[in-house]
């Protein structure tokens, strides 16, 4: 279990640093589309930003039951991606093909732009859940288990 | 003008590539990795590769840095083995050779940024003429990878999942 780390310039430092690259994720998630980045290295920044939270305030910090169960996030990622794909099958379209999303009162190129930013919103959750994942389950020592018991 | 920072910047990346295999403190050898995912990901940037740069510093130089750290903590952080075994001669003589082989395969790649190589001929010019009339999307790179190739993204999504999953059954805590 990682303790919370007494560094007064660490911490002061995670306060600013975290949101920070916490905005840059979503940036880079919603911006994606236009510039380098997307759903990849947005869900891996969001990923770092909570893995850095948890190595400057301990895993208490982090230790809610989301955090527990955060594994479970990793099938709805997946969820998501598959159901763009699965209502563009719905709206009359081919399997991913955005243009046959139905959500009345878009025109073509709004469709395309949801349907690749939920798309990539999914990989963001499955790569981000991922990450945090095993962070969480490299950082639980055999002491805590003890503890815990 | 172009070689002014080309060179150093290769040389860097042998240099810390060596350096993480070399070193013996292993938390040394985990910084010396991610500096060298950095200068990589300079590399990329170099070549115009924007996304793959940006992959490579994100994930190389970041996630995996943290993660081979946390594994080191719950080891030690020297590299014990008592001795290492002599190269055989086989690996000393083919190695080389290989090496070789490989620069003279190098020989005939075409030259970066050749317009007349197969690479550029092929498929990349229909999607930079097509992709917007079709898809929609002002940037091509998410238009192919998301439009075009998506089923190869979905894949490579589960690909993670199952790698998620994996790494969960193999470092599950034991349930009180």
């Amino acid at each position: 279990m990682i303790q919370e780390h007494d560094s007064v310039i660490v911490q002061t430092l995670g306060r600013v640093v975290i949101p920070l690259a916490q905005l840059f994720g979503l940036y880079v998630l919603v911006f994606g589309q236009h510039g380098p980045g997307g759903g990849f290295v947005g869900g891996v920044i969001l990923a770092m930003s909570m893995i850095l939270s948890i190595l400057i305030f301990g895993q208490d910090a982090a230790d809610s039951r989301l955090a527990r169960k955060v594994l479970h996030g990793d099938g709805l990622g997946l969820l998501i991606f598959a159901g763009v794909g699965g209502l563009c099958l719905i709206g009359g379209g081919q399997f991913m093909n955005y243009a046959s999303l139905e959500v009345p009162g878009l025109d073509e190129p709004s469709r395309r732009y949801l349907g690749i930013l939920l798309t990539q919103v999914g990989v963001a959750v499955d790569v981000g859940v991922t990450g945090v994942s095993i962070a969480l389950s490299l950082s639980s020592s055999e002491k805590e288990e003890v503890s815990h018991v | 003008m172009t070689l002014s920072f080309e060179i150093p910047l290769l040389v860097l990346l042998i240099v810390t590539a060596a350096g993480a295999i070399l070193v013996k403190d292993l938390v040394s050898a985990v910084f010396i990795l991610g500096s060298y995912s950095f200068s990589l990901a300079l590399v990329w940037a170099w070549l115009g590769a924007v996304d793959v740069a940006f992959v490579e510093a994100v994930v190389g130089a970041g996630l995996t840095t943290v993660f081979f750290l946390l594994t080191l903590f719950s080891t030690s952080q020297q590299d014990t083995r008592i001795r290492r075994l002599p190269a055989p001669w086989t690996v000393v003589v083919g190695l080389p050779f290989l090496g070789l082989l490989l620069l003279y395969g190098a020989h005939d790649l075409p030259l970066f940024g050749d317009p007349a190589s197969p690479a550029s001929m092929h498929i990349s010019s229909e999607y930079l003429e097509r992709s917007l009339g079709e898809t929609r999307t002002p940037n091509v790179v998410s238009s192919v990878l998301m439009d075009y190739r998506s089923f190869d993204t979905l894949i490579e999504t589960v690909v993670i999942f199952t790698a998620g999953i994996a790494c969960a059954f193999l470092l599950k805590r034991r349930d009180p």
